[in-house]
């Protein structure tokens, strides 16, 4: 009964976002405000019917309804409660419920903010995460139904198509045939059953569908003609928060692969990896450009340009994980929505370019550039690589494609293509991020930059002949140190001026000088933060890349390894029954640094016996100078050679997660809600002189 | 920084397998290939069965009998290359970490490159034009290059009345 | 200098940009669409006609004595293509199987079988063989070029191609019984 609830529920739904599509677009048409505000109404309508067709999906997860196919395959007896809910993501058909609510919670969210001067924005707002969220309605209602059971004929068999695969539905494939209940469930893929993948893709997702509103805002703005930067005024913070989310979600990611696939290290510049990273450098380079259409008017064809590609690298991305097309540890098996999926990203590429293209005249820039060193064409530069970094990747991921329809060869991109384009690129970017904070709006020369610099520069070098002498010869390493000391003594510098400036003027201390210079100016100083971050993750980077060793061997017990000034000593290994049905084979071993003991540490591998599968589970020390990471390969009870053990030193590695906690911080400074009222940008006063227009300065 | 890390690597190795070929030499008259040796190859493959792992971390029986068989083919001698040619002989180019430098691949190499090229390009063309009329004024160079755009323009329109 | 820069002119996007986006768009779509496609076809199907192909053999399993297998040389007769590894457990519950099926035919003269080793390693591959009895004809799939062919989707798959080279059944999964194969190959010889 409840399954059948949950089903209608989300049809209903489906036909609601329908409607409101359609009831915008009419509205629209006809200039008739009530049945705008009819769509809009009925898009407040989908998050909680969403909500309860999910509510549903969860209560059979956690109640073991077996007979329900997408509880059958993600769940089993003996799993804990609170995975039994996470197991709503854990597969396909119920992320794409998970997808669809989190839309509708963002749809509802947008909908409910004041619409006043935004009028004629509202309709094609709704259209287009209608459009969105109906379409990933319609993938459940029509091809992956959680809610879809399993049925036995009256002789009690499983019914099944020609292939052997079990027929699903909600209705009965033939007369007289009855629910199969199948004793017990599939279980979650274990490599799901980590903290870290149970919060990943939520992170993502949200990232990916905050992103639909700055493109709906943006589609909105290009249908209306509204071409100014009001769209981008609107959806500054959604961007941020969008921004916030989607790098969550690749933090994340990389913790868990560190943790959890015993590789290491924790980017394999895997497909589906950069398939989640695209967007995320089209969303940064977006966040960069804006500032410019805001401060100078320019480049509003470029910021259209960023988050129609934005919006389409979400699609692209969901969809080669979710399609087949690419295979990979992270791809959904393989489905029958990829040609629909491939319609529907069709259609919207078509749709947005065309849109674009048409108004491509009315979105020509207002003022000059009046220096190659200003701000804003330092900011152009920061978009082009990002945009380089894009190419890298995206031909990268495409590449096989090509190859296999072309040659019918399979050919694998893997890290060393990725490391070698997309260093350089990075490299330069942290020069850029060094440079140009110091650089101002409309004009700079080599002159005032070469004066504002070269304290740094120096510090910079000086602290690199240093570690020159003290800690590494490695070319690439010292270019890398530099650049990160560079870019953090300039931002520091940055912070240290300012706070001081005002304190002499305000007569602060120190630290409430600094905390309202932070208070004053959010999102430059946010992005401060951001860059300083960046650098820390920058040295755990260079410091996994350049500096890694690692070796392997066989052992008894009681003798050891040794790896760059750590001796590994392999104590014993035991074997044991662990939580939700996992069999457990633990070995202790025991570090030293020279004579000194440092402490065990527990590599095991845990064997899933239902799903016959085996996850390897380092055990790691971690310090600021470096990782220990220790990974048991293989072990024969039988053999005397005792236990294979994989060791790392990962140095520096620790500076990533550092930084990627400040990134977080940082980002959440910049897209913090301003209390008080919204200062006129310099845009907005000039547009004031210029057309006349009322533009009041509270927003 | 690949070259570095590999070089890094195999020196590495080359100590660790110094080490090992000392510890077992009493029991074993042929010297086994370390597993760091072997590693340092499966490291440069991927597994051809599973999906974007690389051999030398892949947990599965099948690719624990493929690092036996580099660990084999290295036993008898057998270089870098040597074993790489019989993986992609064996199994296809998709074992290979990056498409082989032939044919179609090589766009993988160049397209990138050119796409850059292009959009530095652009974007130094747009910055040009935009910053022109700011700089025409203080530049005799940029002077001269309006100038011939108004030459351009008076062409253009003397080529319309012509129709 | 005059006050109308060339960047206030109200241009559209030339037409030579249009082009090459739409081209450069609708080529990337078609790529992709053309990869769906491949991605979404199963294993050929039953009624195609399937493509020559040869593949080695390893020595002690050559057929006829001889070292390559060639699928054109074996027109007329039932072909079975077996796609297993020594790597893969459910091989090992049919491979008891395969071969009394074998030795039931190998008499007859009118059936081939062929085993295609999917990426595996020949020590290991022969100790599979060796330790299963086989003695049909095997070798190694180099470069998977074979199960390319026949778009497999694991091991094992097995084949039955008739005396015209039309695939008439194809078995997704380990067989359960000596039977189950004979009841696919004899209709098959009518």
């Amino acid at each position: 009964m409840i399954a059948e609830f949950g089903y209608g529920v989300i049809t209903v739904a489906f036909l609601v976002a329908l409607y409101s599509v359609g009831a915008a677009i009419y509205g629209e048409q006809t200039k008739s405000a009530g049945w705008v505000e009819s769509a809009r109404r009925a898009m407040l309508l989908l998050w909680p019917l969403i909500s309860l067709s999910a509510a549903s999906l969860i209560y059979l997860l956690v109640t073991n309804h077996f007979e329900v196919s997408f509880v059958y395959e993600v769940t089993s007896r003996e799993m804990p409660t609170y995975l039994k809910i996470t197991a709503w993501w854990g597969g396909q058909s119920g992320s794409l419920v998970f997808w669809s609510w989190l839309m509708a919670a963002f749809a509802s969210l947008v909908t409910l903010r004041k619409w006043d001067r935004d009028r004629e924005f509202l309709p094609w707002v709704i259209v287009v995460t209608s459009i969105t969220t109906a379409f990933f309605l319609g993938l459940v209602v029509f091809y992956q139904n959680p809610f879809a059971f399993f049925w036995q004929g009256p002789d009690g068999k499983l019914i099944t198509d020609a292939a052997g695969n079990a027929i699903k539905g909600m209705l009965a494939p033939v007369a007289g045939a009855s629910l199969a209940i199948p004793a017990d469930g599939n279980g979650l893929n274990p490599l799901l059953r980590h903290p870290g993948m149970i919060i990943h893709p939520p992170m993502l997702y949200l990232g990916f569908v905050s992103f639909v509103i700055p493109y709906a805002f943006a589609i909105a703005a290009l249908i209306t003609g509204r071409t100014d930067d009001r769209w981008i005024r609107i959806t500054r913070r959604w961007t941020l928060w969008a921004w916030l989310f989607l790098s969550c979600g690749l933090v994340l990611g990389s913790r868990w692969a560190y943790d959890v696939l015993g590789w290491g290290g924790f980017w394999g510049w895997d497909p589906v990896e950069i398939a989640a990273l695209m967007p995320w450098l089209t969303g940064t380079a977006f966040l960069h450009s804006v500032m410019i259409q805001e401060k100078r008017g320019l480049l509003k064809q470029w910021n259209m340009l960023l988050i129609i590609l934005t919006y389409s690298l979400v699609i692209f991305g969901t969809f080669l994980t979710r399609s087949g097309v690419l295979s990979s540890v992270h791809a959904f098996a393989q489905s029958a929505i990829g040609p629909v999926f491939f319609a529907f990203i069709g259609i919207t590429l078509v749709g947005s370019v065309a849109l674009l293209i048409y108004r491509w005249p009315e979105l020509r820039g207002e003022t000059e550039m009046k220096s190659m060193l200003s701000r804003e064409a330092l900011f152009l530069l920061n978009n082009l690589l990002f945009m380089s970094v894009l190419v890298v990747c995206f031909w990268g991921v495409v590449f096989p494609i090509i190859s296999q329809l072309f040659t019918g060869q399979t050919v694998t991109v893997g890290p060393p293509f990725y490391q070698t384009a997309v260093a350089p690129l990075f490299a330069a970017l942290m020069l850029l991020m060094g440079v140009a904070p110091l650089s101002a709006w409309g004009h700079s020369s080599l002159k005032t930059l070469g004066r504002a610099i070269w304290k740094s520069a120096a510090a910079a070098l000086l602290l690199t002949v240093l570690l020159f002498f003290t800690y590494t010869a490695n070319a690439i390493a010292l270019a890398g140190f530099f650049l990160v000391a560079l870019v953090l003594f300039v931002t520091v510098q940055e912070f240290w001026r300012a706070t001081f400036a005002r304190m002499r003027a305000q007569a602060e201390n120190f630290f409430t000088a600094f905390w309202r210079l932070v208070g004053r100016d959010r999102r430059r100083y946010g992005g401060y933060i951001i860059h300083i971050s960046m650098m820390l993750m920058a040295i755990g980077i260079l410091g996994i890349n350049v500096f890694q060793v690692q070796t392997q061997g066989t052992v008894p017990i009681n003798s050891s390894l040794s790896l760059s000034g750590y001796t590994v000593k392999y104590d014993s290994i035991a074997q044991f029954p662990g939580p939700d049905g996992r069999q457990v084979t633990r070995a202790v071993v025991s570090v030293y640094q020279g004579n000194a003991y440092l402490g065990d540490l527990y590599p095991r591998i845990d064997y899933y016996s239902d799903q016959q599968q085996s996850m390897t589970i380092p055990g790691q020390r971690s310090t600021l100078k470096d990782d220990l990471y220790i990974i048991l390969v293989d072990w024969q009870p039988t053999s005397a050679n005792g236990a294979t053990f994989k060791i790392f030193v990962n140095p520096l590695v620790n500076w990533l997660w550092i930084g990627a906690i400040l990134f977080l911080f940082g980002i959440i400074i910049a897209a913090w809600p301003e209390r008080d009222a919204e200062r006129v940008p310099a845009r907005t006063r000039r547009l004031q002189q210029t057309d006349g227009k009322q533009t009041s300065a509270a927003d | 920084m690949t070259m570095k890390r590999l070089f890094g690597t195999s020196i590495l190795a080359l100590l660790a397998a110094a080490f090992f070929t000392g510890l077992v030499l009493a029991q074993q008259p042929v010297p086994t290939p370390s597993d760091d040796q072997v590693n340092h190859i499966a490291h440069q493959l991927y597994c051809p069965v599973c999906e974007n792992t690389p051999l030398d971390v892949c947990p599965t029986e099948a690719c624990r009998q493929w690092r036996d068989l580099i660990r084999q083919q290295l036993a008898q001698g057998w270089t870098e290359d040597q074993i790489k040619q019989y993986f992609v002989q064996q199994y296809g180019v998709r074992v290979l970490a990056e498409p082989p430098q032939s044919g179609l691949n090589w766009l993988i190499y160049i397209l990138p490159p050119l796409i850059i090229l292009a959009g530095a390009f652009i974007l130094f063309r747009a910055l040009r034009t935009w910053t022109r009329p700011a700089s025409a004024s203080a530049a005799v160079g940029a002077n001269e290059s309006a100038a011939q755009d108004e030459y351009v323009a008076r062409l253009e329109e003397e080529l319309k009345k012509r129709k | 200098m005059t006050g109308t820069t060339p960047n206030t002119a109200r241009r559209a996007v030339p037409l030579w940009a249009q082009i090459i986006i739409w081209v450069s768009l609708l080529g990337l779509l078609v790529m992709v669409a053309i990869e769906l496609n491949h991605s979404q076809q199963g294993q050929v199907a039953r009624g195609d006609r399937i493509g020559n192909f040869t593949m080695p053999l390893f020595s002690g399993f050559e057929l006829n004595g001889q070292g390559q297998f060639n699928l054109a040389d074996y027109h007329g007769k039932v072909v079975m293509v077996n796609f297993w590894a020594s790597w893969c457990k459910p091989c090992e519950q049919e491979a008891p199987d395969l071969e009394q099926a074998w030795q039931f035919y190998q008499g007859d003269g009118r059936v081939v079988f062929v085993g295609a080793d999917y990426v595996d390693t020949e020590p290991e591959a022969r100790a599979y063989l060796a330790k299963f009895g086989i003695t049909f004809a095997n070798g190694p799939d180099l470069g998977t070029r074979v199960s390319q062919l026949f778009r497999i989707k694991g091991v094992p798959e097995t084949y039955f191609i008739d005396r015209q080279g039309i695939l008439q059944y194809a078995q997704i999964g380990p067989f359960e019984s000596v039977d189950e194969i004979k009841s696919i190959i004899d209709p098959l010889l009518k």
